[in-house]
C-alpha cells in the first residue's frame, strides 16, 4: 500500500525507461511452450502404440505408418505387427487425443461461456441426454435400423435433444443467463439420470448393464480409422473458431458488463458458444461416451501454469488434453490385463489427485502474483 | 465527444425503472450523477453503455443513436470502468489493460507493439506501470481501480463512463482516484455516492430520485438544504470551504443543535424520510 503514495499521479512517460515485463517475455516464449507440447504429443503417440501385449519398437511403428502412408518405408515386420499397429493401436490412440483435445478445450469454452470455474462440457445435459439415448439402445435395443452405428447416432440425438432443451428453458427474455444455462441444465441432468438408472434397474440383461456401465465411463476401444474423421473436424473447426475469438472469450471471464462495455455482443456471443461447444461434445459423447473429468480439470491445470489468457490456454489445452488422455488410455487397457477399465475410472483416480496436489503447490506463484 | 440522453425511459415488468431521463454532457465536462440507493444511476449508465436497451428514448454519442453504432464501435467511442472484477479467473495487471484494445482488434489482428505502447503509457499514466506482471487479483481495492482506468484508457475511448469509481476506497484512494480522472481532461460521465466528492471535482451535476432527474447544474445550483433533505432524506448544511473555493455540505444528525440565529429552525432538525415509498 505504502508505495502508491509516491508515485505522482499525472503522466510519468517522459522518464519511463524501457521495460522488460514479464508479460511479455512470456508472450515471446509462448511459441516455444507450444512446440515443446507439440512434440511432447508426437512422442505419447508413438510410445502409446508401442505398449500393450505385444511389445512394439517405436521404429517399426513410425515405419509401418510411413509405410502405409507413402507406400515407400521398407523394413522388417509381421503383418501381425501391422495389423496390430495400424488396425487396432493407431486409431485407438488417435482416438483418445481427439477425444482428449476436444474435451478440454470445450471446457475451457463452457468454463468461459457461463464464467464458473465448475462448468465442463457437460453442463447443457449434453452427456445425460446421450446416456439415456445410450441405454435405451444397449438394453432395449431402440435405434435397430442404424445398424452397427446405432448406438452413435443415438448418443448424438440424445446430447442434442437435451442442448436443444435447455436452451429453451434458460431463454429468459431473449437473453441467456449463466446462472439459468447451469441450473436448468443441471435440472435436466437429473431427470435423465432418473430415468437411465429405471432402465438399468428394470433390466435383467448382466452382459448389457455391463457394458452400459462401460459407456457411462467412456472408452475408446474399438476405434476404427473411420471413427476418427468426425470428431477431427468437429474438434478443429471448433478450436480454429475459439482462437480466433480469444479476445472475446478474455472479456467475458472478465465480466459479463466488462465485456458488452469493451465491444462483445455477450448474448450473440454466449449462444454461438454454446452451440460451437454443444456440437463438438455431442459428436465425442458419440463416439466415446462420457469421459468425465478432462474438460473440468484440464482448463484449469493450463491456467494453473499459463494464467488465463485464453490465447495461451486454448492451444496449450487441446494439447495437454491429447496427451493426458492418450496416457489415461495407456493405463486403462493396461492396468488390469486382459481386462479394459473404462477412461472414467482412470481420469478420476489419477486426475483428481493430481489436481488437488497440483492446486496446493502452484496457488501462491499464480500469475506472478504477490511475492 | 457529447452525450445526449433524451427522454430515456426502462422498465422491468410493471416497474419503471427510468422515466424520461434526459442527460447532456458536453465535450470535456466531468460530469455527476447522485442519487440515493436505487434511484436509477446505475440503469441510466447500463443504458449508456448498451447493458440495457432502453424501452423509449435515446441515447446519442456525438449525434450518433448508440444503438444504431455496432458493438465494437459503441465501445470504441465510449469506455467503462465498472466494479466487476474476473472472479476465478486470474489475469495479471497487463492481460487486464491489453483487454482495452479488445474493441479495436479484428479476430484476425494479434497484439502489436502499437498495441503495448498503449498499454504501457495507459499504466505509466495511472501510476501502476510498475504493477504489470502482477496478479490483478492481489491488488487493493484503490490500485485495482487505476488498473481499470488505464484500460479505459488504452481503449482510446473519448468518452469515459464510470459507476462510482471510489466506492470502497479509503479517503486517500478516493481523492486520489478523482484527481487522476480529472487530469485525464477526458469528457466523462460518472456515478457517484460522495456529495462532498462530486461538488469538488464535477463541474455539473445530476440528481436522480425514484428514476427521474429531479435537480440539474452547477454544484452550487444543486446542493441546496431542501434538494438534499427531499433527495437524500437528511438535514444538512451547505458552506463554501474557504481553501478549495468548493462547495462543502455537513450534514447533521438528529441531535444536531439547532442552527444559530437569526431565524431559529422552523422544523425539528430529525431525519425526514422522502422518497422511500
Amino acid at each position: 500500500m505504502g508505495a502508491v503514495a509516491e508515485r505522482p499521479i499525472q503522466d510519468q512517460s517522459e522518464t519511463r525507461p524501457a521495460l522488460a515485463l514479464n508479460s511479455k517475455r512470456r508472450d515471446a516464449r509462448f511459441p516455444l511452450v507450444v512446440l515443446a507440447l507439440a512434440v511432447g504429443l508426437l512422442v505419447t503417440l508413438t510410445l502409446a502404440v508401442t505398449i500393450g501385449p505385444v511389445a512394439i519398437s517405436p521404429f517399426t511403428v513410425w515405419q509401418i505408418a510411413l509405410s502405409r502412408l507413402t507406400g515407400l518405408a521398407a523394413g522388417e515386420w509381421s503383418a501381425a505387427h501391422e495389423n496390430i499397429v495400424w488396425l487396432i493401436r493407431l486409431p485407438r490412440v488417435f482416438l483418445a487425443a481427439i477425444i482428449g483435445a476436444g474435451l478440454a478445450v470445450v471446457g475451457v469454452a463452457m468454463q468461459a461461456a457461463v464464467r464458473n470455474p465448475l462448468a465442463d462440457p457437460y453442463i447443457l445435459g449434453i452427456s445425460s441426454g446421450a446416456s439415456l439415448a445410450a441405454v435405451l439402445v444397449i438394453l432395449m435395443g431402440i435405434f435397430k435400423f442404424f445398424g452397427i452405428y446405432s448406438l452413435s447416432v443415438a448418443a448424438f440425438l440424445g446430447s442434442v435433444m437435451s442442448f436443444v432443451i435447455v436452451l429453451t428453458l434458460a431463454q429468459n427474455r431473449g437473453t441467456l443467463s449463466p446462472v439459468r444455462l447451469i441450473l436448468v441444465g443441471v435440472a435436466l441432468s437429473y431427470v435423465l439420470s432418473a430415468a437411465t438408472s429405471f432402465v438399468i434397474f428394470r433390466a435383467d440383461d448382466a452382459e448389457g448393464i455391463r457394458s452400459v456401465l462401460f459407456w457411462l465411463m467412456g472408452s475408446v476401444a474399438g476405434a476404427k480409422w473411420s471413427y476418427l474423421t468426425l470428431p477431427l473436424i468437429a474438434v478443429a473447426i471448433g478450436t480454429a473458431y475459439l482462437v480466433l475469438q480469444a479476445r472475446p472469450l478474455n472479456a467475458l471471464v472478465a465480466g459479463e458488463e466488462t465485456a458488452i462495455s469493451l465491444g462483445v455482443d455477450t448474448n450473440r456471443f454466449r449462444r454461438v458458444l454454446m452451440v460451437v461447444a454443444a456440437m463438438i461434445t455431442g459428436v465425442m459423447v458419440a463416439l466415446a461416451g462420457a469421459v468425465g473429468f478432462v474438460g473440468l480439470m484440464m482448463p484449469h491445470t493450463v491456467r494453473l501454469f499459463v494464467g488465463s489468457d485464453h490465447r495461451r490456454v486454448l492451444p496449450v489445452s487441446l494439447l495437454a488434453g491429447a496427451i493426458f488422455l492418450v496416457w489415461v488410455d495407456v493405463l486403462a487397457r493396461s492396468i488390469v490385463q486382459p481386462e479394459e477399465m473404462p477412461l472414467g475410472v482412470i481420469t478420476g483416480f489419477l486426475g483428481g489427485p493430481f489436481f488437488i496436489w497440483l492446486m496446493r503447490h502452484k496457488r501462491d506463484a499464480l500469475g506472478g502474483g504477490r511475492s | 465527444m457529447t452525450l445526449h440522453v433524451e427522454e430515456v425511459t426502462w422498465r422491468v415488468e410493471e416497474h419503471t425503472i427510468l422515466r424520461d431521463v434526459a442527460v447532456d454532457v458536453s465535450a470535456g465536462e466531468l460530469v455527476g450523477v447522485l442519487g440515493p440507493n436505487g434511484s436509477g444511476k446505475s440503469s441510466l449508465l447500463r443504458c449508456i453503455y448498451r447493458a440495457l436497451k432502453p424501452d423509449a428514448g435515446y441515447i446519442a454519442l456525438d449525434g450518433d443513436n448508440v444503438w444504431d453504432l455496432d458493438a465494437k464501435e459503441a465501445a470504441r467511442r465510449t469506455a467503462t470502468v465498472l466494479q466487476e472484477t474476473p472472479g476465478e479467473f486470474e489475469f495479471v495487471v497487463w492481460e487486464m489493460v491489453l483487454m482495452g484494445r479488445t474493441p479495436h482488434k479484428s479476430m484476425f489482428a494479434r497484439e502489436n507493439a502499437e498495441d503495448h505502447d498503449l498499454v504501457e503509457s495507459a499504466l505509466a499514466q495511472v501510476g501502476m506501470l510498475s504493477f504489470a506482471d502482477r496478479n490483478f487479483a492481489t491488488l487493493s481495492g484503490g490500485e485495482k481501480q487505476r488498473v481499470l482506468i488505464a484500460r479505459a484508457l488504452a481503449q482510446q475511448a473519448r468518452f469515459l463512463i464510470l459507476d462510482e469509481p471510489t466506492n470502497h476506497l479509503d479517503v486517500r484512494y478516493q481523492l486520489e482516484i478523482l484527481d487522476l480522472v480529472r487530469g485525464l481532461q477526458v469528457t466523462t460521465f460518472t456515478a457517484l455516492h460522495d456529495l462532498n466528492l462530486a461538488a469538488t471535482y464535477c463541474d455539473r451535476l445530476y440528481i436522480m430520485a425514484e428514476g427521474e432527474i429531479v435537480a440539474a447544474g452547477t454544484p452550487e445550483d444543486v446542493f441546496q438544504p431542501a434538494l438534499l433533505r427531499k433527495v437524500f432524506g437528511v438535514e444538512a448544511e451547505v458552506q463554501i470551504h474557504p481553501r478549495t473555493g468548493k462547495l462543502h455540505i455537513v450534514f447533521l444528525p438528529a441531535h444536531a443543535a439547532p442552527p444559530p440565529a437569526p431565524a431559529p429552525a422552523e422544523e425539528p432538525a430529525s431525519v425526514v424520510l422522502v422518497g422511500e415509498s
